[in-house]
């Protein structure tokens, strides 16, 4: 009787997660891979086959902005490490207490506001007529108006502080599991900063390094936003190329090609990420 | 003048902000030797430690080991290792790598560290396990592997910062044994910090006992044993009944004292360090108690009284009776002696318990 309850309740708990999964992401899966492999021959006349995917292969500008989508994200995945990285191992071993709070917090606090409002705060201060431009003519640096917006490095800039706190986050986790006399001991037997670093921080760190990255990397590949907006017209992002097709040529079967191709981009970088560190994704998300 | 000191501290001060955390200690440590430094928590012993190994610096005085002044060197520049509280063994590597860490660090070739870690893991017996895994061990070998680390680096000093804190009572037994014939098998001199008075008695060739950041008193364990200086090595090392009271006549070293309920009792002092009419406090140790059943067997010349038993503690070896004296009411614990005679010992019971006035040691209480 009780291991019928039991398992009634199980059951129960697990629905919602179950209804979440295949409502929610697999259905649309299965729809919209049947969608890709449709290929429009007529009005309102389909045949299945891989054609969406061939046109994909054969266009230059798709799979260079597919390419260019993957390395953009890996880029700002590494530059996030190494910005987030300092910053969290500072939270986690020079603070104790209050000030780790507040500092926690301070990261969060962006997070408060939409990402459209953080995003229009970047195009305020980059632009031609915005406060950095102003700022370095004021002292002489530049002697006319110069436009920070619309190109990579702005995307990049964009890119990071979006995805910023969701590598802090695991990495303070990590490095505050790290007990502070591993570090000692590394010193007392004459270890300096970086063979510490190198041999004993980073690879404790490892599981936290490596979902930060993942978050970041998927973040950073599926975020459409801040390309469009920061990245302007001259720079395409692979997320921006699948809407045009959904929404501008209502081409819904070259639509859901993409959006398979960039399922799988993303999942066989996060495998060659995990095969290349030596971790697992259990591992690394059981944390 | 024998050889110079391993380690020697000269007036050895630190302070956190306004609190004085460590009080101009000095004591020196010969070569080969097992010095311990024995205090209750947030003594300062840890800090005093954490000088040494170079974690953090003193506010004033000096710090020499082997002669050379070890003030502004930091800890991985200094010939001195430590074994951590909770080892601090790193988990990322295997057993090989983690006792190998500080030659690589000291960039030894890689053949010479293979044969280095072996033979260090052999000389705490421990051969054959460079491949394994930290959490595939036990907690006495993970003890081992750990000096095995600091070890191989052959360091003048060996610090252990109360190491063997983490382990259950059977284990800890056996490796307050295990680290005192290591200490002879290397032959270096190791500076050992601990709360637990039984692991600083075992090991120790001189023990200092510290207390609110200044050695109360540096000496062999006989001697804080039978022949400690304050009241606080008195009643902090080993067990003692205290009785707290007013000088009634001083005799050279011999004193009496009637406590505050009216027991009179028999001590001696340190010549000179207390007088008639000042208050003073007794200890008497447990074990120097001696019971006899009745009046007759009792020596009465030294002062024996009768008690009734108000309880027995049984604990194997270490039983007690706690006594009760009729007149005044004071509390006295007598450890059992386990020669059969007081088996049968219950509540109630009238015992003559009596003490060697030799010792008894008596002290002036502070702040009057």
């Amino acid at each position: 009787m009780t291991s019928d309850k039991s398992k009634l309740g199980f059951y129960l708990l697990l629905a919602p997660l179950l209804l979440w999964l295949v409502v929610l992401i697999i259905l649309p899966h299965i729809g919209l891979f049947f969608v890709s492999i449709s290929e429009k021959v007529g009005v309102r006349e389909y045949e299945t086959g891989l054609g969406n995917y061939a046109v994909f292969f054969n266009e230059p500008l798709y799979w260079r902005t597919f390419a260019r989508t993957a390395i953009m994200s890996i880029s700002t995945t590494a530059l996030t490490l190494i910005l987030g990285f300092p910053i969290a191992y500072y939270i986690a071993k020079m603070t104790r207490g209050r000030t780790k709070t507040t500092l926690f917090l301070m990261c969060l606090i962006p997070f408060w506001v939409s990402e459209l409002v953080r995003t229009f705060g970047w195009m305020i201060l980059l632009r031609e007529t915005g406060i950095i431009s102003n700022a370095l003519q004021s002292i002489g640096l530049i002697s006319g108006p110069v436009e920070f917006l619309y190109n990579d490095a702005a995307i990049m800039v964009g890119l990071v502080y979006t995805s910023i706190l969701f590598m802090i986050v695991p990495l303070v986790t990590t490095l505050d599991s790290l007990d502070d006399s591993m570090i000692e001991a590394g010193y007392d037997l004459g270890g300096n900063g970086v063979s510490i670093l190198r041999e004993i921080i980073i690879p404790h760190a490892m599981p936290g390094i490596v979902s930060g990255c993942i978050v970041v990397f998927m973040l950073s590949l599926g975020n459409y936003l801040t390309p469009i907006l920061l990245g302007g017209k001259d720079s395409l992002w692979f997320t921006g190329l699948i809407y045009t097709q959904f929404i501008t040529r209502f081409n819904w079967e070259l639509g859901s090609a993409f959006g398979f191709l960039l399922l799988a981009l993303s999942s066989g970088i996060v495998f060659l990420g995990l095969k290349l560190s030596r971790q697992t994704l259990t591992e690394t998300m059981g944390r | 003048m024998s050889a110079t000191p391993d380690l020697e501290c000269i007036d050895l001060t630190k302070d956190f902000n306004d609190f004085r955390a460590v009080d101009q200690v000095s004591f020196d440590v010969p070569p080969g030797s097992f010095f311990s430094i024995l205090g209750p928590s947030g003594c300062g012993k840890t800090t005093l430690l954490r000088m040494i190994a170079g974690f953090q610096f003193p506010t004033s005085g000096d710090l020499q080991i082997k002669g050379k002044s070890m003030i502004g060197v930091g800890p991985n520049k200094r010939p001195v290792s430590m074994v951590f509280q909770h080892l601090a063994l790193f988990p990322m590597m295997n057993i090989g790598e983690n006792v190998g860490f500080g030659l690589r660090q000291r960039g030894v070739n890689k053949s010479e560290i293979k044969t280095r870690v072996e033979r260090v893991l052999e000389r705490v017996g421990l051969p054959g396990i460079t491949d394994r895994k930290v959490d595939q061990l036990s907690g006495g070998q993970k003890q081992r592997v750990a000096i095995a680390r600091c070890m191989v680096l052959e360091p003048d000093v060996l610090l252990l910062d109360e190491p063997l804190g983490a382990l259950d009572l059977k284990l800890r037994e056996h490796m307050k044994v295990e680290l005192k014939s290591l200490q002879a098998e290397f032959n270096t001199t190791f500076v050992y910090i601990t709360h637990d008075q039984s692991e600083a008695l075992v090991m120790s060739d001189k023990i200092a006992v510290m207390n609110k950041g200044r050695f109360d008193q540096i000496g062999t364990a006989r001697d804080l044993y039978y022949e400690p200086h304050s009241a606080f090595v008195a009643g902090f090392v080993g067990d003692a009944n205290r009785f707290e009271g007013k000088v009634t006549a001083v005799n050279g070293d011999a004193v009496e004292v009637v406590t505050d309920k009216g027991l009179q009792l028999k001590a001696r002092t340190i010549n000179g360090t207390v007088a008639a009419g000042q208050r003073a406090q007794v200890f008497i140790r447990p074990e120097a108690i001696r019971l006899a059943q009745n009046a007759a067997d009792a020596d009465l010349g030294a002062d024996a009284r009768n008690y009734t038993v108000q309880s027995v503690l049984f604990n194997g070896a270490n039983s007690l009776a706690i006594l009760r004296d009729a007149v005044s009411g004071e509390i006295l614990n007598v450890t059992l002696p386990q020669t059969g005679t007081f088996l049968g010992l219950n509540k109630g019971d009238t015992v003559y318990a009596q003490w060697n006035p030799q010792q008894a040691r008596c002290y002036l209480v502070e702040g009057q």
